[in-house]
């Protein structure tokens, strides 16, 4: 097997063939599937255990950030057994207080980083940036491409840009976000997602959550099929994180639905694949409460965050 | 009836073209759908009924709609009842008299659905005009109800304490099954005036004037979501409209005891209001009240600290 693999990077300048109507058609069928019963009950547990809960304002104090991580802990303490979700992300100012409010609870802690979310800052900048985080204590560093120079067709800007963020990390895994919503074609997401996988990225990511669109079906799929295609060459697992406009349980439910036909059964945990989301949380656990009590549930019976 | 309203355009068209024009053409019958967050959806279950009139003739295919539709009319009610509830008394006021407008504009078609539905013409025109004026009637309440059940109370503490009502937020409302306008514009009015969302289930055998009366709301300036309107049978749906914990008031107009038993249990879960009204005759005096909006108010009292101006006490 090893030696039909190769590790070589392939040329960046050359189209990527992204069929955009058969992709759209592929992921409006993984809506199709109908979950129930104890199926849904497991997808929802899952989905619940894979987000980073979130919270990327600019009012985040250190009294939010320790709320959120009360919540992440304590999702729900009228369901017994629940999980916890996988990590709580923040800006690299707050790792240190999540750091020290999830301790324990085997929560990991995401941060942001690379002047977030335009990436707008000079290369030494996103450096330190990085390089603060993780010293801070961050298990996860999550950061942005440089969009404009993609989009100029430097690619060996951007691919250098990743490769030097992953050194800074160190022994943290790196998330590196596409902001596909500035990207616009299948065509680049397929691109900046082969040029992030090569320069080392951990994770591919779809979204800051502050453009819109932010994470869709089809172009999570384009992802995924990158992430396919890169296992097959090289063997190496990439993980993804879909981001922003995850809201409802039914959603993530589709997600999971597609996950486990693009890439199988060995992605399928919080390892190697998230959901960016703030209000996913909620609306899972209202699912997970309706199916345990028979009854629809609201929302002011659910703590707010 | 029906036929009758519109062989007059035949004819027209009959004389307007000489020229070999068909003279028969066929009638293009009305999809009853149901009416969710301003839109007018299929049932999601994709089930139907026909319900007859006396003479067995099929009145329509009406939906028979799902506890899948009422989630998603819940979610709409809810996401609509900010905006409703916090807008100027004077306003709702406005468009309760809007919905009346339409209904008068719309009069005959109305009145012909009646007649299909085992009216006499006198007996429905008298259930339209009345529907129209009992919109005009709670237009005229929206703001005007709160001064008379507001109160300013005497307190021992330097304190301006004084109790108004709020709306309660979403209600679920069963209408009264053997009218098909009156019955459902007696009950909306009220709830709506007060600044609550509403979910209504239509009358059973008598459906099709709810849905055309859904085609007033949405030509009236009424934001999508403030009344939803479903089709379908009560027995279906009335455990789910009276145990869903996004909703807060429960209106049910009908006499059955067991039924009521049911809702007044499963009510109790998140403490919803429930309102019966089995007894009112909506064709008479009784069947408008301000009392009836405020079935569906709660009560908020404020304490609000005052000064102790010029060594005067805040002597009640």
């Amino acid at each position: 097997m090893a030696e039909t693999m190769t590790t070589a990077i392939p040329d960046f300048t050359l189209p990527p063939r992204v069929d955009q109507v058969g992709i759209e058609e592929r992921a409006a069928r993984f809506t199709k599937r109908s979950i129930k019963k104890e199926t849904k009950v497991n997808g929802l547990l899952l989905a619940l255990n894979m987000i980073d809960l979130t919270t990327l304002e600019g009012k985040d104090s250190e009294g939010k950030v320790k709320q959120m991580c009360y919540k992440a802990m304590h999702l729900l303490d009228a369901y017994p057994g629940l999980p916890t979700v996988a990590a709580v992300c923040v800006y690299p100012s707050m790792v240190k207080t999540a750091k020290k409010a999830v301790e324990g609870s085997g929560i990991k802690v995401a941060s942001v980083a690379t002047g977030f979310p335009s990436g707008q800052v000079p290369r030494d900048v996103k450096i330190r940036d990085t390089k603060f985080a993780v010293a801070q204590g961050a298990d996860e560093v999550d950061m942005v491409i440089s969009r404009g120079k993609f989009l100029e067709g430097e690619y060996n800007y951007v691919f250098d840009e990743i490769a030097t963020i992953k050194e800074a990390c160190g022994d943290a895994r790196l998330k590196v976000i596409l902001e596909t919503g500035e990207l616009v074609t299948f065509d680049k997401v397929r691109k900046a997602s082969d040029i992030a996988m090569h320069a080392g990225a951990d994770f591919i990511k779809t979204s800051t959550g502050k453009v819109t669109p932010a994470a869709t079906m089809p172009v999570t799929l384009v992802m995924l099929e990158a992430i396919r295609d890169f296992y097959y060459k090289t063997g190496k697992m990439i993980g993804m994180k879909p981001a922003g406009g995850i809201s409802k349980a039914k959603l993530a439910l589709h997600y999971l639905v597609m996950l486990n036909e693009i890439l199988g059964e060995a992605w399928m945990n919080n390892h190697w694949f998230r959901f960016g989301a703030s209000s996913l949380a909620n609306d899972v656990l209202m699912q997970l409460m309706k199916e345990k009590t028979g009854v629809y549930q609201g929302k002011d019976y659910f703590s707010l965050d | 009836m029906a036929e009758a309203t519109i062989k007059k355009p035949i004819a027209k068209i009959e004389k307007a073209q000489s020229n070999g024009a068909p003279k028969k053409r066929l009638e293009i019958l009305k999809t009853y759908k149901i009416y969710i967050g301003g839109k007018f959806p299929r049932t999601e279950s994709g089930r139907y009924y026909s319900p007859e009139n006396s003479s067995q003739e099929k009145l329509a295919n009406v939906c028979l709609s799902s506890r899948k539709d009422f989630r998603e009319a819940v979610v709409a009610a809810r996401n609509a009842q900010g905006d409703w509830g916090s807008r100027a008394a004077f306003n709702r006021g406005q468009i309760l008299y809007r919905i009346a407008e339409m209904l008068e504009g719309r009069k005959a078609q109305f009145i012909d659905e009646l007649i299909k539905q085992d009216a006499t013409r006198e007996e429905a025109e008298n259930e339209v005009l009345l529907s129209i004026d009992r919109l005009i009637y709670y237009a005229g309440w929206c703001d005007k109800f709160q001064q008379l059940y507001s109160t300013v109370n005497p307190v021992a503490s330097s304190h301006f304490n004084f109790s108004v009502p709020e709306p309660t937020g979403v209600v679920s409302i069963i209408a009264p099954q053997s009218t098909s306008l009156l019955g459902l514009v007696s009950v909306i009015a009220p709830v709506i005036a007060g600044g609550n969302t509403c979910v209504v289930l239509a009358s059973f055998t008598r459906p099709l004037c709810a849905v055309t009366f859904a085609e007033v709301l949405n030509s009236s300036d009424v934001p999508g979501g403030v009344i939803n309107i479903l089709t379908g049978k009560v027995s279906d749906l009335a455990s789910y409209f009276a145990d869903h914990m996004d909703v807060n008031a429960f209106v049910f107009c009908e006499k059955d005891a067991d039924t009521q038993k049911m809702i007044q249990e499963k009510a109790s879960l998140n403490l919803k209001r429930v309102v019966l009204y089995n007894k009112i005759n909506w064709l008479t005096e009784n069947g408008q009240s301000p009392y009836f909006i405020m079935d569906t108010q709660e009560i908020k009292t404020t304490w609000h600290p005052i000064e102790n101006i010029g060594g005067a006490k805040a002597g009640y």
